[in-house]
């Protein structure tokens, strides 16, 4: 035989090649391959951080402080990237960081997208003071700078994981209102609601079987693109001191700790803890520009 | 015109009232408000005082009235670490923070308006690449990281600049870059939308076609008018960049209101805090306002809406 592949082997190159092919297509879709896989990783990070560090996050050793990252002098196998001001091994906090901002971000936006949704949908479909109340209090909320309004939130209700999911919830539910709510307002014009008015189902059925699946395409997209607001926003309250409690290993919290080493010089406290919070919006950020071609060319001009 | 004006006057002050009632309700959720507005560490006799001074035996909308009634006095209460009106307190620092916006936008369109042109002249050419990029680092890097990495680099490594403080022209350059850095990202991409939109209308085509040089056609027909929305844009982000400075102020030390704020909650100073987020929504909803009513002198179309 002149060539060596056997017949029998040219069904599963073919197979191959389908594969290959449909990964191609999917490449030319321009579906962000890097981005999804950073998350899929940092997924995985915060489900299996207590496998993967190699040291407890909270409890440090006094006499290891300020170490660098192993291989700079004075660094040690011992604590890869280094370690804080405490002693803490840098590597572990940013692996349990993983799992605090991947916690409070998805349930953020999760919590403000369910109530957002819901607000939105009651709001255009139902129309009249429903509508006007709902929308003249999301006016003011949006008009009120995020950050702030989470700060003084915070400031009333307490730091805690918990309080965090809420205060975030509270003020970046507005966002989908707004959204949802002219979607809503399109979509009850058009032959299939009014079909289900006629046919006597109720409202209560007409939003829930009709309404809410049309829409849910919107939230998940605006959903992916508010996971990187809402995690700069954890970062930036945990900065400040009114996010996620201290000994807790949040990014934005090891930032407030890196300050105590910056003028020394300490990089690693500032740049490592950063990059990560970067690394997770960017690829949160692509990947929901993505879904908004693909699921909802409606969005595509936002 | 007229009716516009009113409904739109209207609506600004149902804002005004729904955000102070927002303030005050939250402020009553958790419970006891008086453990929020009393000084750490006050004796139960003050506690007391304080207690029936705020009328909290009364009915709540009764407590309301109150509450209003010092807003428009201008009482927005006392900071307990100041030992200070609020008010003053906040418009002694309010200059700082003046500053630092203007010269956090005036670095924002700077960078943001020639790469918006440069990246919409040129569509999908090197400059829109490198534009999109820029745009998305500037979307996704917190301010405060900037910030942070900044002064690692520039006052630590390089000692060229001072890490925090304020007084000379040099203390105003990180903080600036760091606040307008987003911004430059979001002028960029107004400006290169604006400006593929003004290329592609009729006025354009009719420069092209008398035959003028296409760095006028860009200069002189689309530029000027692919400016408007961008500078609208630019008003608005003035007011917001006052007002979303906290990190960065509390990065570089820098004595505006975001300091304030923060130095608020470090202190457990909670009508300092109530006032930032009371007077920071007024400025937007007052400039949202402005906003509204000059597109309406401009654009008839918007009167008659």
């Amino acid at each position: 035989m002149s060539t060596p592949m056997s017949p029998s082997a040219s069904p599963s190159r073919a197979a191959s090649l389908t594969l290959a092919w449909r990964f191609a297509a999917f490449h030319a879709e321009g579906f962000p391959v890097l981005p999804t896989l950073i998350l899929l990783v940092l997924v995985l990070t915060a489900v299996f951080a207590n496998v993967i560090a190699p040291s407890d996050p909270e409890i440090g050793t006094l006499g290891e402080r300020f170490r660098p990252p192993a291989w700079q002098v004075g660094g040690s196998e011992k604590y890869l990237l280094g370690t804080d001001h405490l002693g803490r091994d840098v590597l572990s906090r940013l692996i349990f960081g993983a799992r605090v901002s991947m916690v409070v971000g998805l349930t953020a936006v999760l919590f403000a997208g369910a109530v957002g949704t819901a607000l939105g949908i009651l709001s255009g479909f139902l129309g009249g003071w429903v509508d006007q109340v709902i929308m003249r209090v999301t006016d003011t909320w949006l008009a009120l700078p995020a950050l702030t309004f989470a700060i003084f939130l915070a400031a009333v209700v307490g730091p805690s994981e918990m309080n965090i999911v809420i205060i975030l919830g509270a003020v970046y539910w507005t966002r989908y209102a707004r959204v949802i709510r002219g979607e809503v307002l399109s979509l009850r014009e058009r032959d299939f609601v009014r079909l289900a008015i006629v046919a006597g189902c109720s409202k209560w059925t007409i939003m829930r079987r009709h309404i809410l699946p049309n829409v849910l395409n919107s939230a998940i997209v605006l959903g992916t693109l508010m996971l990187g607001v809402v995690i700069v926003t954890e970062a930036a309250l945990s900065f400040l001191g009114v996010g996620v409690p201290p000994p807790k290993p949040a990014w934005g919290l090891m930032l407030a700790d890196g300050k105590k080493g910056l003028m020394a010089g300490y990089w690693w406290l500032t740049v490592l803890p950063g990059s990560c919070i970067m690394l997770m919006v960017l690829s949160a950020n692509l990947l929901g520009d993505w879904l908004r071609v693909k699921l909802d060319p409606q969005l595509r001009q936002l | 015109m007229k009716r516009y004006i009113f409904r739109r006057l209207g609506y600004a002050l149902i804002s005004l009232l729904l955000l102070s009632l927002t303030i005050f309700v939250f402020v009553r959720l958790t419970g006891d408000p008086t453990v929020l507005l009393v000084e750490p560490g006050a004796s139960r006799a003050d506690i007391e005082a304080l207690r029936h001074d705020l009328g909290l035996d009364r009915p709540l909308w009764v407590q309301y009235g109150a509450f209003m009634r010092n807003l428009l006095r201008g009482d927005f209460g006392s900071s307990f670490y100041y030992r200070a009106p609020v008010l003053e307190l906040y418009l002694s620092r309010l200059p700082h923070s003046l500053l630092l916006a203007t010269t956090a936008m005036a670095f924002s369109l700077l960078i943001g308006i020639p790469s918006g042109v440069l990246a919409a002249v040129r569509v999908n050419g090197w400059g829109d690449g490198a534009g999109k990029v820029f745009a998305l680092l500037g979307l996704s890097m917190p301010s405060f990281w900037v910030g942070l990495l900044m002064i690692l680099f520039f006052s630590v490594y390089l000692g060229w600049l001072p890490s925090s403080g304020s007084g000379t022209a040099l203390h105003l350059v990180m903080p600036a870059v760091a606040l307008g850095w987003y911004f430059a990202a979001a002028h960029m991409r107004l400006t290169r939308s604006s400006m593929l939109e003004v290329l592609g209308s009729e006025y354009v085509k009719l420069a092209r076609l008398k035959g003028l040089p296409e760095a006028l056609v860009i200069g002189k027909h689309a530029f000027k008018n692919a400016l408007i929305p961008v500078l609208t844009l630019a008003g608005i982000n003035l007011v917001i960049m006052v007002n979303v400075a906290v990190v960065v102020e509390t990065v570089f030390a820098w004595p505006g209101i975001g300091r304030l704020l923060y130095e608020g909650i470090a202190f457990r100073d909670f009508p300092v805090v109530q006032a930032t987020v009371l007077l920071g929504g007024v400025m937007i909803i007052a400039v949202n306002l402005v906003v509204d009513l000059l597109y309406a002198v401009i654009d008839p179309r918007i009167r008659f809406q």
